[in-house]
């Protein structure tokens, strides 16, 4: 309860300068437009005017959220208008990536913890990969998997994994080394095994670094679906929604899609948060 | 005495190389145990007791002289899980259970589920946890936890028990009540006992022998063979003329292997 007041406060900020952004950055259209009719304006006209344009530069709040509203609900979500169809499309590629995404991070994390010549020749390229834009990568995987026949889901999972298993990477080789001398010395005088070791220490000590790079990680993947949804004229997903907004002018759409996907975001890192919540008190790992 | 030494040390050296220099923390020890044997190593903090004991468990790589268990190489030993160790702190892995955390070392060991829940039992009551095999490490104390960190090493048939320091954080009367204990079950099973401590009183109740040692560099000061009756002893043998007299050649021991350090 004492958290509510200053988010409230926060968030009547943020609303209050976005309708004073609104009301400066789409006065040029106002003026322009009294000035061909040879008219006046008055502020009070220029407020109601700049909250209400069709194609504002700034939509205001209270359009974002009719256009957010009229998307979830106001259509069949069958509809190509309805964000809970793109959604789904982004969503469905966002966790396929994210699957990838993980596995692939955990499966070289083990290596790398279990392996000199893996840490020295997987690291170095893991970073490297991730020092690439993902926007110049995105579409030449798009044109190259297409030329191949393959399209759909699997090229923009493939993409939202490339960014998803560097977080998961770097956090499970921090988890998977994570036990100390004495944990480990424990086992060396039982004489356990490798494997042992890995089972009854090395995992359950990284669970939550996991938890915590699975966090950036489903993120991470819901950015690198939208960005994969972008190029070579996608028309489905929440990236195609923002495309083509900006190839109509039509901000609040854009607008929507954009907040829609930020929900999108916040919900998955959530989940995975209840997740993490379950799992380590089942562990006995938080109290 | 007539069989081989468990334990045979001959001129055993460690020195670990840092940063500042060369930090000599075991020199020229030359020490036999023989199976069966409570032995106790008492010294000043730094001396090299805990780096003994992890030599003996291959822990550590002794830098010279030599070191055998039971005739072979400690690693060999430990290959053979002939060590039951207690670490100075209790080490409890927290997404265990206090139950999970004694049945560790059987899983690891291959023991059947039902020999796992019987051995378990068994030594969470001979640590007076019984009760308790749920909870997580976070919900007992630190004596508690140092009592579940016994019992994880008394669960599996170790021939050798290497203890260090495993009732410093307890209490006069549960530690008296566990020193006790440890006697009765060391002269059933004949196991051999290294254990650290910091205390002279307990480390004369327990021992047939003990190892006064002296720091910078670690070296044994003196041994000192108990003339206290074998086995299983009552609590009030402390108070006993014999015991006392032990007890002050240990304290004089320990003054004398201080001074080297002035
Ligand atoms: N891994 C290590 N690297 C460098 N020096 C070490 C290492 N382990 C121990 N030492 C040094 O060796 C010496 C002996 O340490 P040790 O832990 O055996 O002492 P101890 O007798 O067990 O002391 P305490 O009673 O405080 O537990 C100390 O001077 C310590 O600083
Ligand atoms: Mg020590």
């Amino acid at each position: 309860m004492k958290m509510i007041a200053p988010v409230l406060t926060v968030l009547a900020a943020i609303l209050l300068l976005w309708y004073a952004a609104t009301v400066w950055m789409n006065s040029q259209w106002t003026y322009d437009q009294a000035a061909r009719a040879g008219e006046e304006v008055t502020f009070s006209e220029l407020v109601t005017d700049t909250l209400t344009q069709k194609r504002p530069v700034l939509p205001a709040p209270h359009q974002v959220a009719v256009g957010l509203w009229e998307g979830v609900a106001g259509q069949k979500i069958t509809s190509k208008r309805s964000l809970v169809f793109h959604g789904w499309i982004t969503l469905s590629a966002t966790l396929a990536g994210f699957a990838l995404g993980t596995g692939l991070g955990i499966l070289l994390a083990v290596g790398i913890t279990h392996s000199r010549a893996m840490d020295l020749s997987v690291m170095p390229w893991a970073i490297a990969s991730q020092t690439i834009p993902i926007l110049a990568i995105a579409p030449m995987v798009i044109v190259v998997l297409a030329s191949l026949g393959i399209t759909g889901l699997l090229p923009k999972a493939i993409i939202a994994a490339y960014l998803s298993f560097f977080p998961v990477l770097v956090g499970m080789v921090k988890g998977l080394r994570a036990p100390d001398h004495m944990q480990l010395d424990l086992l060396k005088t039982y004489n356990a095994s490798q494997g042992a070791t890995f089972w009854k220490l090395r995992l359950p000590s990284s669970m939550p670094y996991l938890f915590a790079s699975l966090k950036v990680g489903v993120a991470a993947s819901l950015v690198g679906t939208i960005v994969a949804e972008l190029p070579a004229g996608a028309t489905r997903g929440l990236g195609a929604r923002l495309l083509s907004g900006s190839y109509y002018g039509q901000t609040v759409q854009i607008w929507s899609a954009l907040f829609a996907a930020a929900a999108l975001a916040a919900i998955l890192v959530v989940v995975v948060g209840i997740i993490e919540q379950i799992t380590l008190k089942r562990m006995g790992m938080v109290q | 005495m007539t069989a081989a030494p468990v334990i045979q040390a001959r001129g055993l050296e460690l020195t670990f190389e840092t940063n500042d220099g060369p930090v000599h923390a075991l020199k020229d020890i030359d020490l036999d145990i023989e199976k069966g044997e409570f032995v106790s190593f008492i010294g000043p903090s730094g001396c090299g007791k805990t780096t003994f004991l992890r030599c003996i468990a291959a822990l550590e790589t002794p830098t010279g002289g030599s070191l055998t268990v039971n005739g072979i190489s400690p690693e060999e030993a430990r290959k053979a899980r002939s060590y039951g160790y207690v670490f100075q702190a209790a080490g409890l892995y927290p997404w265990r259970t206090i139950a999970g955390n004694v049945k560790l070392p059987l899983e690891i060991m291959g023991y059947s589920k039902a020999q796992q829940q019987e051995r378990v039992e068994k030594v969470l009551s001979l640590v007076d946890l019984e009760g308790f095999g749920k909870k997580f490490p976070w919900q007992l104390s630190g004596g508690m936890q140092q009592r579940a960190s016994i019992a994880r090493a008394l669960a599996f048939d170790a021939e050798i028990l290497l203890m260090d320091e495993p009732f410093g954080a307890l209490d006069e009367i549960v530690r008296d009540k566990l020193n006790e204990e440890l006697l009765k079950l060391w002269s059933a099973t004949n196991k051999t006992i290294g254990f650290v401590t910091h205390s002279i009183p307990e480390a004369v109740y327990l021992s047939t022998k003990i190892v006064v040692m002296s720091p910078r560099p670690g070296r044994i000061h003196e041994v000192i063979e108990s003339t206290l009756p074998k086995g299983p002893r009552p609590l009030d043998i402390r108070d006993s003329e014999e015991f006392l007299q032990i007890a002050h050649r240990v304290r004089e021991g320990l003054r004398a292997g201080h001074a080297y350090d002035e």
